[in-house]
């Protein structure tokens, strides 16, 4: 509860804030507060503090589960503003930035709704305040035609699937027995399992798959995340699709386990058709940008893994996997930002001339590529280890891997332009303090990758009391 | 202690590299560290096999059921002692190579040395896919930064090669964790698994495995990325890959797959081994055919490899035998060889056979290393290879486990006198017959390179005359390979 409020609250603050300064840095200073603020009260949270006793009807529950995802996705955002937040004032001349904070923190209260639900009305609540603000901020850069395209694409196609979930929603809340939304009570005792229930089911499905641009929903994905300025397609391709993603295995956890038997196969369909679709295309981009938008419904196929197999393992890998992927990506796009060039071609010879920089690219590549000894290895691991352990979908898992080989082609093409192709990569100025940030990201996927039990110690703790 | 030594020494040693601004530095630094890692391994080698130096245990990831558990056992001794030996050998030989950034190559040579310790000690099936993967990355930088003109579309086409297989093979890993009664890693939890999982599910995992070791090793027809990659590398690289690189493959294949999927291991045997020997028989083939002596070599290492890749499916003692005691004698010989043909390189400036010759009156001490080298790996008596080849053979052709066991021994047999072939036409072409325009100009080796040539061929002589040492330090890991691998269902 007090993410959500303190978050909500925030906005408010900094939307606000805007008529007192204008000035960049304060403002971004009250944001960092803001998400210190947020962390500590989520923290206090997990260890029984809550500081707004309000009584929510059951409409939330706040687990160990949400709340460690909340931590997850705060932190990943805190290091966000930290590396890019500077970039936002960049965006466009007019376009002011308080606002876009308070945007931000609007989403982070969406996310925090969508981790933490208990009925399916709140899981829609939730998409919906993370949904809004982000047509806003794929469309801030106003003159943009690009931006603005890609802000009514998103929208168009938002909507629609938001009416999908809708209806899901509605056919699922007619086939229970005593009309509840409550995730609770939803599949319980539901032996024969009426039409009605699969088809909102599937309908939810969609609606979900389309929101972590699973393929065949993920049309939108590239054109958006192209088309919206950098720093904020950094925000939606990690810190909103990871809190969506908590969302989405909760759901299926809580409320359709019992029935999992009959939407398995959907599901590993899609992950299949997502893995294929976002790596093979992935190979094809001339844009690292786009390669990344692409990478990202790629990484979502692996996610979508621990929906499949929905057990332990998946609950706890798919939390390694949100702090992997969106620090790993936070990362790139940070640097990815300040490059004047997007193409493969911009990076040619960069380490070169920016040595940290290409040293902890390459970090944060060979993390999404997923090589021991960097976080992503572990994530994709608890991935893998959770379909194996239910027995079934071998072919997948292979499936999967033969994936992350091809993703490896990718990947490592940013990896011999920075080291082995001659070339003079532009970057914009870099403050010492920039640098020593992605220093302290890439150690910490490092560290995630040696000693991933600092956090899964605390995860298997909290996962398994749940 | 000892394990955790080879492995943090050149670790330490290797990220303590990065700092060098300068390459000589770099060069004494790393020659150094390597020799403190071969005497640590001589140490190992000298405090006896119960000693309670050789293992180490500790707690890494208690919730994954995985343990930091290192060891020395006899077929590790031999591996952990050819990895201290080869590298000293190969940063003095290539004392005079020039890089750019040298002090990136030589930290990185380190850590590549640090990533095979750890492969060949793990006792801890995660802890050896971790190490599995990390003695590839420095490779893949090294190979693409320092080699050849096609440098970076040959290295990627062997890092994909083999990230591919060890993929398949993570996902054999998590499947036998999760089938392990205690949930662990441990070698001892694997060992025991045949108890607990059928023969139907062995059939599969066992490719699984064997993809991922056939391609390292390489076996055909997984081998293409091969001769690229030992083209285009820089000669060092080469010689880690084709030295010690390639038995990981088979140091695979012995410790993780044959000893835990016996009945797989059964049931392929004749598959596999049919691939080797056409492999073997093709590789002497296109060696014959080549003019490239990098291109030579590496195809003539595909058909030894094969040979020992057979042995250990004949399953016979004196067949395992003659693999460990040969992937000792073949690492050290494709080394010479290396050694010489970097030097004709720098030298001559090509690599071609056609356009060299008559090289014995210009460089007479070169030439005669040479050929002792050259004739140990044609496997001539009184060399080292003699002796293990000698087994191998012998393991094959008494083997119990496979009814085509003579055909393997002649066609194998037969690869062996291809191997003499290419090998002495490669001696005549380029250091008899008449000098031309380009070796008229050829000097004699310098000292570096005499030391180590000479310390090689030393090795190649004493293990040929007197490999009993050798032998008796493997037995036990054999007999106890063997016993596993005769379980039967």
């Amino acid at each position: 509860m007090n993410a959500i409020i303190i978050s909500a609250l925030w906005g408010i603050i900094m939307m606000f804030s805007g008529i007192v300064t204008s000035k960049g840095s304060a403002l971004r200073n009250a944001a960092v507060l803001g998400l210190l603020l947020l962390l500590t009260g989520n923290y206090l949270d997990l260890i029984g503090y809550h500081f707004f006793p309000v009584d929510v009807h059951k409409m939330l529950f706040f687990d160990s589960f949400g709340l460690l995802a909340n931590t997850i996705i705060f932190g990943a955002t805190l290091i966000y503003v930290l590396l890019s937040g500077r970039e936002i004032e960049n965006i466009a001349a007019r376009m002011p930035v308080a606002e876009c904070f308070a945007l931000i923190f609007f989403v982070l209260c969406g996310v925090s709704l969508v981790t933490t639900f208990n009925t399916l009305l709140m899981l829609f609540i939730g998409i919906e305040i993370i949904s809004i603000p982000l047509y806003i901020l794929t469309g801030s850069d106003k003159r943009n035609l690009k931006s603005n395209e890609a802000a009514l694409k998103y929208f168009l196609m938002g909507s629609f699937s938001t009416g999908l979930m809708l209806l899901g929603i509605a056919l699922l809340y007619g086939a229970s027995a005593t009309g509840t939304f409550s995730i609770d009570d939803l599949g319980v005792g539901k032996a024969n399992l009426s039409a009605l229930y699969i088809s909102g089911l599937l309908l939810l499905l969609v609606a979900m798959g389309f929101k972590v641009s699973a393929a065949p929903f993920h049309f939108w994905t590239p054109d958006v995340y192209d088309g919206a300025p950098t720093v904020f397609t950094s925000f939606m391709a990690t810190i909103v699709k990871a809190g969506i993603f908590i969302g989405f295995i909760r759901l299926f956890d809580e409320t359709f386990s019992d029935s999992q038997a009959r939407w398995q196969l959907f599901v590993a369909i899609i992950t299949a058709v997502t893995l294929f679709i976002g790596n093979i295309t992935a190979v094809f981009q001339q844009s690292v940008k786009r390669m990344l938008a692409y990478s990202s419904i790629a990484q979502a196929g692996f996610m979508l893994l621990a929906l499949l197999s929905i057990n332990g393992l998946a609950k706890e890998g798919i939390l390694l996997y949100a702090a992997a992927y969106s620090l790993a990506t936070i990362g790139i796009f940070a640097v990815l930002i300040k490059m004047k060039d997007y193409t493969f071609e911009g990076f040619n010879g960069l380490a070169k001339h920016h040595p940290v920089l290409a040293a902890t690219c390459t970090i944060f590549l060979l993390s999404l590529a997923g090589i021991p000894l960097t976080a992503g290895f572990f994530a994709k691991y608890y991935m893998l280890a959770a379909v194996i352990e239910t027995g079934h979908f071998l072919w997948l898992v292979i499936f999967a891997v033969l994936c992350a080989a091809v993703s490896v082609y990718y990947y490592f093409r940013v990896i011999q332009a920075m080291y082995f192709k001659d070339g003079d990569a532009q970057a914009l100025e870099l403050r010492p303090g920039f640098k020593g940030l992605l220093v302290v990201v890439a150690a910490l996927i490092l560290l995630l990758g040696v000693f991933p039990q600092v956090v899964l110690d605390r995860l298997h703790g909290l996962v398994y009391t749940w | 202690m000892i394990p955790v030594l080879l492995i943090a020494i050149p670790l330490a040693g290797g990220l303590a590299g990065f700092f060098f601004k300068n390459s000589q530095s770099a060069r004494g630094w790393s020659l150094f560290v390597s020799l403190l890692a071969l005497v640590v391994s001589l140490w190992g080698l000298s405090v006896g096999a119960k000693s309670p130096l050789l293992n180490a245990d500790v707690e890494w990831l208690p919730g994954l059921g995985s343990r930091f558990a290192v060891g020395l056992d006899g077929m590790g001794q031999i591996l952990c002692l050819l990895t201290a030996v080869s590298f000293p050998v190969i940063f003095i030989a290539t004392w005079r190579n020039e890089y750019r950034k040298g002090w990136n190559f030589y930290a990185l040579m380190l850590l590549s040395q640090a990533g095979l310790m750890g492969v060949f000690l793990a006792m801890d099936a995660l802890l050896f896919y971790f190490f599995w993967e990390l003695a590839l990355i420095p490779v893949y930088f090294l190979c693409s930064q320092w080699g050849g003109e096609k440098r970076i579309q040959a290295t990627f086409k062997f890092f994909i090669y083999t990230f591919v297989g060890s993929l398949l093979m993570l996902i054999a890993i998590i499947w036998l964790y999760s089938h392990t009664p205690d949930h662990s890693f441990s070698i001892k939890s694997f060992y025991e698994l045949r108890n607990h999982i059928g023969g139907g599910e062995q059939l599969w995992l066992f490719w699984l495995f064997f993809i991922a070791f056939a391609i390292k090793m390489p076996i055909w027809p997984l081998h293409t990325w091969q001769p690229d990659a030992y083209e285009q590398s820089p000669t060092a690289t080469t010689m880690v890959l084709s030295g010690i690189m390639v038995k990981m493959g088979l140091f695979g294949v012995i410790r993780w797959l044959a000893p835990v999927l016996p009945v797989g291991t059964w049931a392929w045997g004749d598959t596999a081994s049919a691939l080797c020997i056409i492999g073997m028989i093709y590789a002497s083939l296109v060696a014959i055919q080549q003019d490239d002596l990098k291109r030579l070599v590496a195809y003539s290492s595909i058909a030894h490899i094969g040979l020992m890749c057979l042995a250990i499916f004949a399953t016979t003692a004196s067949g395992m035998q003659g693999v460990m005691i040969q992937m000792f004698n073949h690492g050290i010989n494709i080394i010479g060889l290396w050694i010489v043909i970097d030097l004709i390189e720098r030298q001559m400036g090509t690599r071609k056979m056609s356009e060299l010759g008559g090289l014995a009156q210009k460089a007479p001490a070169l030439a005669i290393l040479l050929v002792i080298v050259a004739l140990a790996n044609v496997a001539l008596p009184l060399t080292n290879a003699f002796v293990g080849e000698f087994l191998l053979f012998s393991g094959v052709f008494s083997s119990k486990a496979t009814q085509y066991n003579v055909v393997f021994t002649v066609v194998a047999g037969i690869s062996i006198i291809l191997s003499a072939v290419y090998t002495l036409n490669m001696i005549q072409r380029v250091f008899f017959g008449n000098t031309n325009a380009l070796t008229e100009k050829a000097k004699d080796i310098k000292l570096n390179e005499k030391v180590v040539l000479a310390a090689i061929v030393v090795l190649i002589v004493v293990i040929g005359v007197y490999p009993k040492p050798m032998l008796s330090l493997t037995k036990d890991t054999v007999d106890m390979i063997i016993t596993k691998m005769n379980y039967k269902l």
